[in-house]
């Protein structure tokens, strides 16, 4: 790891972000878009945020690097802690070092003329020294595996190039968490495979704690330590993978749980009773081959 | 009736995008186009509707070469979803922007107003009808892009990764809606990468790579094919997977659907005991 390492703990618990009680309504709006939403991400921890359009995963989001309040007003109740500090108290610039959002389409991120000056780009609003920018520049390049495209203009890169590019960029920030919007929408599957892949290593090799926003769930299940389904502006499920998926609330708002843990459902509704719960396709090889042995 | 033959087409920045498709898209069919990024599976369909021109070779759809008719004339018979719903969305309201080609089609006011309600209604974006497309979220104008192409009834409907940004339960209601449409004896053409998607909607599937097709047939006899599956950078889907991970029990492994697989499970269980 480098100096000027992401991972600052401020405090005792290991809680990286906690909202209590938030509620929030968008300037203009009748109704609020968070409705009393409590929920603590741990450092280190990969979290996917899902739940249906229009729940409030990326109000959710916005709170945590601080977007909202200080960018879209509003009505904000409760409290935002991120790295210990509450995050009314904060500018979004002193956020930014803390919380970095990917956005879902790389195009709407990425505007320089190469991809060396799009990653250097936010360092540079934070006016760090240039040695130390064409560090962190070389290694978040390094660490998402683009060395060779730095002199590229990032409007022709393929989408997961650019999507790759777009990681480096918040990365560069060293951020102690970073937040991404259904980073693989637009790749292929094998492409997507690759990008979980790196977020994995951001998250095993510099500990920097990962929110994964996703509806596709069968690539990335397998990375993540915590769920958090959201629903009308609220925390309806809150807890690991399995417990989780499994469980009927998840099936009734129509989270797309995947096919290794509903074929582990549809088995059980028909007097099969594996082990343990899959969520993925391999588990649920590995508890199908004891079944079919024990019998 | 699509006939493409020995289609090439070159950008013009130089790079080859297609070399030598050749396809015949039956009327009422329903394609699926899978494959790599930068296969050529979007340069391919927008071809379909007369948006770029052959290089070399010819598309011809119901006995007319796309070279002799406009974008506009080719457009009734054929309509076209953006991958990106803010490549096509351009109107003040929603509403507007549902009711904008029929217009140009020149569409009578009376039709017009039920056609944008039927297609309103069909997406579950009535309650957005005032609303600009753009304070939308991305699943919403995708679904907003559709209306305003399903609004005019077109015999072919050409969808570039329509389960981009949607949510699980859109997803499935948006699965119901295309498999409704084709029993409609519409022709339905996707491009997609999501293979879940494709296993549960059970089209016919053509792999491209490298701007030639590499393999067409069935979605099981495609998905299980590990090698073609490879080869287009696309995975397995998870059931095949599950049963591919099991050792040889002398049972099927070419299975896309869920409850096909536990049906095969639990027949071998009950064997066994």
């Amino acid at each position: 790891m480098i100096e000027g390492s992401p991972i600052t703990v401020a405090n005792e618990t290991l809680a990286i972000i906690e909202t209590r009680k938030l509620v929030y309504t968008y300037s203009g709006a009748k109704k609020a878009a968070l409705k009393g939403v409590s929920v603590t991400i741990e450092s280190g921890e990969i979290v996917i945020l899902t739940g249906p359009s229009g729940c409030g995963k990326t109000t959710l989001c916005r709170c945590f690097n601080g977007l909202i309040p200080h960018f879209y007003g509003g009505k904000i109740e409760g409290e935002v802690v991120v790295a210990g500090h509450k995050v009314v108290d904060q500018t979004i610039y002193e956020l930014a070092r803390h919380v970095g959002l990917v956005f879902q389409n790389p195009e709407n991120q990425l505007f320089a003329l190469s991809v060396e000056k799009d990653v250097a780009f936010g360092l540079e609003n934070l006016a760090v020294p240039r040695d130390e920018m064409i560090k962190r520049v070389d290694w978040a390049l390094q660490m998402t595996g683009i060395e060779d495209l730095s002199e590229r203009p990032p409007h022709e890169l393929s989408g997961g190039q650019q999507q790759r590019v777009a990681i480096a960029c918040v990365l560069a920030m060293q951020p102690d968490v970073m937040i991404l919007d259904e980073p693989t929408s637009f790749l292929d599957p094998v492409g997507a495979q690759k990008i979980f892949e790196v977020i994995n290593e951001l998250n095993k090799e510099l500990g920097i704690t990962i929110i994964l926003v996703e509806h596709r769930l069968d690539l990335a299940s397998k990375y993540a330590d915590h769920v958090v389904v959201m629903d009308e502006g609220k925390v309806v499920l809150d807890g690991e993978p399995r417990g989780v998926f499994n469980s009927e609330k998840a099936r009734l708002i129509g989270v797309g749980v995947p096919k290794a843990t509903r074929l582990y459902q549809i088995l059980r509704e028909n007097g099969t009773h594996l082990s343990g719960v899959p969520v993925t396709s391999e588990e649920a090889s590995k508890l199908l081959l004891e079944v079919l042995k024990r019998d | 009736m699509i006939e493409v033959r020995d289609l090439h087409f070159t950008y013009p920045t130089g790079v080859e995008a297609l070399r030598g498709i050749n396809l015949t898209v039956r009327d009422g069919e329903f394609l699926a186009i899978m494959g790599q990024n930068g296969a050529g599976k979007t340069t391919l369909v927008k071809h379909f509707n007369g948006l770029l021109k052959p290089t070399a070779g010819e598309v011809v759809i119901d006995g007319v070469s796309t070279r002799d008719a406009s974008v506009a004339q080719i457009a009734r018979n054929v309509g076209f979803v953006f991958q990106n719903p803010d490549h096509q969305l351009f109107c003040e309201t929603v509403e507007e922007e549902v009711a904008f080609a029929l217009r140009n089609f020149g569409f009578k006011e009376t039709a017009i107003k039920n056609r944008v309600d039927w297609a309103l209604n069909l997406l579950d974006i009535k309650r957005y009808r005032e609303t600009s497309p753009f304070m939308l979220s991305g699943g919403e104008r995708k679904r907003v892009a559709l209306a305003s192409v399903l609004a005019w009834d077109p015999k072919v409907v050409i969808l570039d990764e329509p389960t981009i940004g949607q949510d699980h339960r859109q997803k499935e209601k948006l699965r119901q809606f295309i498999v409704q449409l084709n029993a409609q004896k519409k022709t339905v053409i996707v491009v997609t990468h999501d293979v879940e998607f494709v296993a549960e909607s059970n089209p016919q599937v053509m792999l491209m790579s490298g701007g030639e097709i590499v393999a067409e047939g069935d979605a099981r006899e495609i998905l299980t094919d590990q090698k073609l599956v490879a080869q287009a950078s696309i995975v397995s889907p998870e059931i095949t997977q599950i049963l591919s991970g099991l050792p040889d029990l002398g049972i099927q492994k070419n299975v896309i659907d869920v409850h096909e697989a536990t049906s095969i499970l639990l027949d071998l269980l009950e064997v066994a005991s």
